[in-house]
């Protein structure tokens, strides 16, 4: 028995024959005139064209066809079947001059800087391939069904032409990033990348474990029973959590828990439903400000920040102001040099040394608030006069709205507890609501950097961060104010009993963790 | 009557300007009568948009700038048709 490492590109468990793919081998082709090879060439791409028309549309759905458009639009046009007919005309044969076309494209897209392109590489591989199977009337062979599939590399087309029903996917090459990749998590293929293959000779069975990372050649009675536990042990989970994503999350004493999402951005929200969330709880607005040479306009934040209101339909969504400096820089506002950015002018602390950005965010936001129940969250407060400054900010801004007599509506404005002084007298700050960082809270109160691998241990949630938690709980219930936690502990499901039991009733999380989020919640007992 | 035309718009889609919205492009580009070209400056250098390969080989990355030009009848409407499709990040979402 062996296990091979390697790194989870789609979820899941697989088990089955291992099926090595290995390079096609093709039949010597006979050469004619350079017309006849031009005409040779044109006639396969269109025989390519036409064979991955017919696979996207017995794959419909988003990421098939997109996949496939692609391909199919590199064989539209003109420029790649050029390059190779200039090759013809200087005397080369069809295949030699198709593959230095795409050879040279290929090495082009593997060297980029970007993951995303690199990856693409293999879409271009990939139609490559499917024009010389044309070209030589020959192909790959068919992949069994229900088999763990082992290859270097694992063409797109060649993934949607595979009946997978229970196989899986091990690659040599490969990143979570690739088509194949995108297609596998959609279809619920387990696969795993970065396994070396050549170690697979010999062997017959395997289980493919994406959970743990891990392939396992050839196993044991004990490996096998240990295995079928897990994966029994998953499809509960799945199971589980599936029932609860479209339900409101209730603890199983009855009380209604809110699960909201974490967002950096409108582009999150595009694989959300939203009737399975209670709203936005945190929006980040770095997004806008990174990488570019000016400051996004009122109108450009005004329509961004509208957009995640309307994806919302009257559920809150909670926008936080620019949160530059610490691990966020911002060229031309951020501080430059710092020595210890995390503890510098960052958050409200910039903000308000540069109230003229701030401004403009204030007026986009208070404009979007038109659109439905949006609120206001002002990060890193450490005084209660800083966010007494921001709130006259904010009222004056919708008063210069409402000069103008532009639509606007001042929302409510809450701040983001995170540093420990603030979180120690919370009653000292006048906010509509409170939402609680726990990330940058946890680094602040034990003093152990949010990057310090090597202190992971140190940087822990202690009980004095539950007693911290709990205080505010209890000032929000007293004075009918709100609070959320928004950091990366609510995501967490281990975490949820422990947040429950401080008083929260409201969790902001990263939309992958919805679900788990609400099976955690309905695995609680509660006191009303 | 010839027409000229250009603008420049910021690409905000996650990846820059990977294989899907790149399809959408050359497709729009297509629709239109005019010559038009993306540029990573207002000075060139100058690629045909309505070619998903050179498209794909400028690498646009997220929140780049991308200028836009075209020359022909229906030169201003294409620009502005463009720009719009970019700005609407692609329809990617709904």
């Amino acid at each position: 028995m062996i296990r091979l490492a390697g790194t989870a590109a789609a979820p899941g468990l697989a088990s089955g024959r291992l099926v090595r793919l290995a390079a096609v081998e093709r039949a010597a082709r006979r050469h004619g005139t350079p017309e006849e090879e031009r005409a040779a060439l044109t006639t396969a791409v269109a025989a390519a064209r036409d064979a991955l028309a017919a696979l996207a549309e017995r794959n419909p759905g988003e990421e098939a066809s997109g996949i496939l458009a692609f391909q199919i639009e590199l064989l539209q046009e003109g420029e790649l079947p050029g390059i190779a007919y200039e090759a013809i005309a200087k005397g080369g044969t069809a295949e030699a001059a198709w593959q230095a076309a795409l050879e040279a494209e290929i090495v082009d897209y593997e060297s980029s800087t970007f993951p995303y392109f690199r990856a693409r590489a293999s879409d271009l591989r990939d139609l490559r391939e499917r024009v010389l199977e044309a070209l030589f009337g020959s192909g790959n062979e068919p992949i069994p069904a229900g088999a763990i599939v082992a290859a270097d590399d694992l063409a797109p087309s060649r993934f949607l032409a595979t009946d997978w029903d229970g196989g899986g996917i091990v690659l040599r090459r490969g990143s979570a990033t690739s088509h194949v990749a995108i297609l596998a998590r959609s279809r619920g293929v387990p696969m795993l990348v970065g396994i070396d293959t050549a170690r697979l000779n010999g062997h017959r069975e395997a289980l493919l474990d994406a959970e743990e990372g891990v392939l396992i050649l050839d196993p044991d009675a004990r490996e096998r029973s240990e295995f079928e536990r897990r994966r029994a042990a998953h499809a509960a989970r799945l199971a589980e959590e599936a029932v609860h994503l479209a339900r409101d999350a209730t603890t199983a004493s009855g009380e209604r828990v809110r699960v909201l999402i974490n967002i950096a951005g409108p582009d999150d929200l595009a694989a959300v439903d939203p009737a399975h969330t209670d709203g936005v709880g945190l929006m980040r607005t770095e997004f806008m400000f990174h990488g570019r040479e000016q400051l996004p306009g009122e109108e450009e934040q005004y329509r961004a920040y509208r957009r995640v209101v309307e994806w919302a339909q009257d559920r809150p969504v909670t926008i936080r102001t620019l949160d530059a400096g610490g691990d966020k820089p911002v060229p031309g506002l951020t501080l430059e040099g710092e020595s210890n950015p995390f503890l510098g002018v960052r958050g409200v602390r910039l903000s308000l040394r540069r109230p003229e950005v701030l401004g403009v965010q204030l007026r986009a936001l208070a404009r979007a608030a038109v659109a439905g129940p949006l609120k206001i969250m002002v990060p890193m407060v450490t005084t209660p006069d800083e966010f007494a400054r921001c709130r006259a900010l904010l009222v004056h801004a919708a008063a210069e709205l409402d000069a103008k007599g532009i639509p606007a509506r001042r929302p409510p404005l809450g701040m983001m507890v995170e540093v420990p002084v603030a979180a120690l007298e919370i009653e000292r700050f006048d906010a509509d609501f409170y939402s609680i960082g726990s990330n940058d809270l946890i680094q602040y109160l034990n003093a152990v950097s949010r990057d310090a691998a090597e202190l992971a241990a140190l940087g822990r949630p202690s009980s004095g961060l539950w007693r911290l938690i709990r205080a505010i709980c209890e000032h929000g219930r007293r004075t009918r104010r709100e609070v959320t936690l928004c950091g990366d502990l609510a995501s967490d499901p281990r975490a949820v009993p422990a947040l429950l039991e401080c008083g929260l009733r409201a969790l902001s999380v990263v939309p992958s963790a919805i679900a788990s989020v609400k099976a955690a919640v309905a695995r609680q007992e509660t006191r009303a | 009557m010839t027409q000229r035309a250009n603008g420049s718009v910021v690409v905000r889609h996650e990846v820059g300007m990977h294989a899907r919205p790149s399809v959408k492009l050359t497709q729009l580009a297509k629709s239109f009568a005019a010559k038009i070209d993306l540029g990573a400056s207002a000075d060139g250098p100058w690629i045909d948009a309505k070619s998903i390969v050179k498209v794909m080989r400028t690498r646009t990355p997220k929140d780049a700038v991308l200028h836009i030009r075209a020359e022909g009848a229906d030169a201003t409407s294409a620009v502005r048709a463009l720009i719009e499709l970019i700005e609407r990040d692609f329809e990617l979402e709904t």
